[in-house]
């Protein structure tokens, strides 16, 4: 059987199968929106307004319909991209979509450089400590992913804005781009991503501008990630390390490095990668703290100023979104597993 | 005839929280080119841990005196880079369970070429070459090279393991309990290949088991390990008709009663391995154990020509 074939192969299958994920994810996130008691609309609003203002709310956006009309609109509505309208004051009649696809982009930038961060700092800590068990590095490691792990995002983001802003001047406090509008523009919205835009203008420059405000922001984020990958790491390199195929190996007289690289180190990645992607969806959740922190105009924000100004399509558009993003980045992992582990793509 | 191999006096202590395991203590051994030894006892004898010993792979921290001779070299004082190149050139090592001891992510080919090429300097396809020979020589089809480990069966991956420790056409093979894990069917096949090889490449075997049937059929000769000490060592036919050792008698009393091949039927339970018993290990499990048994330790003593034993009261059942 051809490898590459069959990858190809679990990989449509996987993305078929990733389909009624997502439906039964867009259910439940129905079920919490609009069909169980307490719905987000009347948490919103009571007390704040009349019950009348808020049934007539709910009657402009269908909401007070019996389920089964309901659900075949909204689920239309999911796969049309038409989320209706804004209802807040600032994006005011925007469509909803159009306002989440602007912001999306410098969400994406935030978690993958906490990514990177996070699996650099866990990936290499983790295999320092997992190599020298028991040993000073080990120790320190060990003690350095307890402690970030408790760490509160928030917290850590000041603490990094003191120092390296406030007090180094190394990074800019907040904000995704200092506009300096006559020497560097920012970027050209191309992809929205502006250090990806800078690259495709071919300008350094404004590469440069765009990585020292993503430094803080993603530092945050991936150091209080990282304890947890250091400690994943760790502990399967450990087990893998003490398997019998690496005993076997070195029977054969493989070399050391081979055995720590091929044997231990590839094993150990199988379930790390998995948490990887489990945890990549978790940040995006976590990066609404972060954003906050940094000023960040991204996903996180957006859903914080619609919370604050009951804006009801614009919180159900962008839940939506958190949920296909988790679905997607499943199916990536599902695929990485199946690239990595010959044993899963049968 | 000079031996191939010899083990004098190796002592191993694995390092645990709860104290040092007595794993073997002062054992010795030989072997000559082209010889089958077999080493049997229950399970928790030391078994595994003397072939894990002989080719230098026992955990790091582990504590090992004596000394491993092998063609007059001892293996305790090789560099890490000489004992690396050793293992699987001169001394390979199959172990009892084939079904984790192959790395999940790797084709079987993978395994070959990684093999050859870590010990000798040729191309990748001279490499390949010789995976193919060395597999199908082992009853393996070609086309199945380029799969994975989890697509064969337990009996066909012990196969595999012992294509990848003759690839290189080591002098002295170590065979850890390689059918335990096996049906008898493929028991008998892999006992066979084994039996072939040894002619062919005239290797010496240690053959650990703790079947006392393949002792019978395969081996010249045996030593019996009991709570790593070595109890009792001789030609096969010497000790089947006259087991000087009370373990060794009871090891061979209980496949005649119980028409089994199984040793586990002897009363009583193996001793613990930090604080084993004085004198002679075997005294509280002994029905001829007498004061002095707790006492002293038995020395190794030859009764008959070539025919070793480890009991105060050998030469009573001469
Ligand atoms: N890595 C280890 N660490 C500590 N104790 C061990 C280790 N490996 C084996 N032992 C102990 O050493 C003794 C001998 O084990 P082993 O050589 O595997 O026996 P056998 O192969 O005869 O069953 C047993 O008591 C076992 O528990
Ligand atoms: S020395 Fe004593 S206890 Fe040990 S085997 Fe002989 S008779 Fe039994
Ligand atoms: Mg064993």
């Amino acid at each position: 059987m051809p490898k590459q074939g069959s990858l190809l192969a679990y990989t449509v299958s996987r993305l078929i199968l990733a389909l009624p994920t997502l439906l039964v994810l867009l259910t439940v996130l129905f079920l919490v929106l609009r069909i169980l008691p307490g719905d987000p609309i009347s948490a919103l609003e009571a007390g704040r307004r009349s019950t009348r203002d808020i049934a007539a709310d709910k009657a402009r956006l269908g909401l007070n319909l019996p389920w089964w009309v309901q659900y075949p609109v909204y689920l239309s509505q999911v796969f049309s991209g038409n989320f209706g309208t804004s209802l807040g004051q600032i994006y005011l009649g925007q469509p909803v979509l159009q306002v989440i696809l602007q912001k999306l982009p410098a969400t994406i930038e935030l978690a993958t450089g906490a990514m990177l961060v996070a699996t650099l700092v866990g990936v290499g800590t983790g295999i320092i400590a997992g190599s020298r068990r028991d040993r000073p590095p080990d120790i320190v490691v060990r003690l350095y992913g307890s402690i970030i792990w408790v760490i509160p995002v928030f917290w850590l983001g000041l603490m990094l804005q003191l120092v390296f802003a406030v007090g180094l001047h190394w990074f800019p406090p907040n904000l995704r781009y200092e506009p300096d509008p006559v020497f560097f523009p920012p970027p050209s919205h191309l992809t929205g991503l502006y250090t990806l835009d800078s690259l495709l203008e071919g300008r350094i420059d404004k590469l440069a501008i765009s990585l020292a405000h993503l430094a803080l922001p993603s530092l945050t984020l991936g150091l209080v990630l990282s304890g947890f990958f250091t400690r994943t790491v760790r502990a399967n390199l450990l087990r893998t390390i003490n398997s019998d195929y690496v005993e076997a190996a070195r029977a054969r007289g493989i070399r050391e490095r081979y055995i720590v690289y091929r044997y231990a180190f590839r094993n150990a990645l199988i379930p790390v990668v998995t948490i990887l992607g489990l945890q990549f969806a978790i940040l995006f959740a976590g990066a609404v703290l972060t954003e906050r922190t940094f000023s960040w105009d991204g996903m996180g924000t957006l859903l914080l100023t619609s919370i604050d100004s009951r804006d009801y399509p614009m919180i159900q558009g962008t839940v939506i979104v958190y949920a296909i993003i988790i679905v997607a980045i499943s199916v990536v992992i599902d695929v990485i597993n199946g690239f990595i582990d010959p044993r899963v793509r049968y | 005839m000079d031996p191939m191999l010899q083990v004098q006096d190796l002592s191993v202590h694995y390092k645990t929280r709860r104290g040092f395991v007595r794993a073997l203590e002062e054992l010795r051994l030989d072997a000559i080119q082209g010889e089958t030894v077999g080493v049997v006892g229950e399970t928790g004898s030391g078994k595994s841990t003397l072939g894990k010993a002989i080719l230098g792979i026992l955990p790091a921290g582990t504590q090992v005196d004596g000394k491993i001779l092998f063609r007059g070299r001892d293996l305790t004082q090789l560099s890490n880079q000489m004992y690396r190149r050793l293992r699987g050139e001169e001394i390979a090592l199959i172990f009892q369970d084939p079904m984790t001891r192959l790395n999940p992510l790797m084709t079987i080919m993978d395994h070959f070429v990684e093999e050859i090429r870590d010990h000798e300097s040729v191309s990748a396809d001279e490499a390949r070459r010789r995976a193919r020979e060395a597999l199908v020589s082992m009853g393996i089809h070609e086309s199945r090279i380029k799969n994975y480990p989890h697509e064969f069966s337990g009996g066909m991956r012990q196969r595999i393991m012992i294509a990848l420790a003759i690839v290189l056409k080591p002098s002295l093979l170590i065979a850890d309990e390689p059918t335990t894990s096996l049906d008898v069917i493929v028991e008998s096949q892999i006992l066979g290949i084994l039996q072939d090889l040894k002619r062919a490449y005239s290797m010496s075997l240690l053959l650990i088991t703790h079947n006392l049937g393949i002792v019978a059929e395969v081996c010249d000769r045996v030593a019996v390990l009991y709570a790593g000490k070595l109890v009792e060592l001789g030609p096969v036919r010497d000790i089947f008709r006259k087991p000087l050792h009370p373990y060794t008698q009871g090891l061979l009393s209980s496949i005649i009663h119980l028409e089994t091949k199984e040793l586990h039927s002897i009363e009583g339970s193996p001793p613990n391995m930090i604080a084993p018993p004085s004198g002679c290990r075997f005294h509280p499990r002994c029905p001829y154990a007498q004061s002095i048994c707790v006492e002293r330790l038995p020395p190794l003593v030859e009764f008959e020509p070539g025919h070793f034993a480890a009991c105060h009261f050998g030469d009573k059942f001469l």
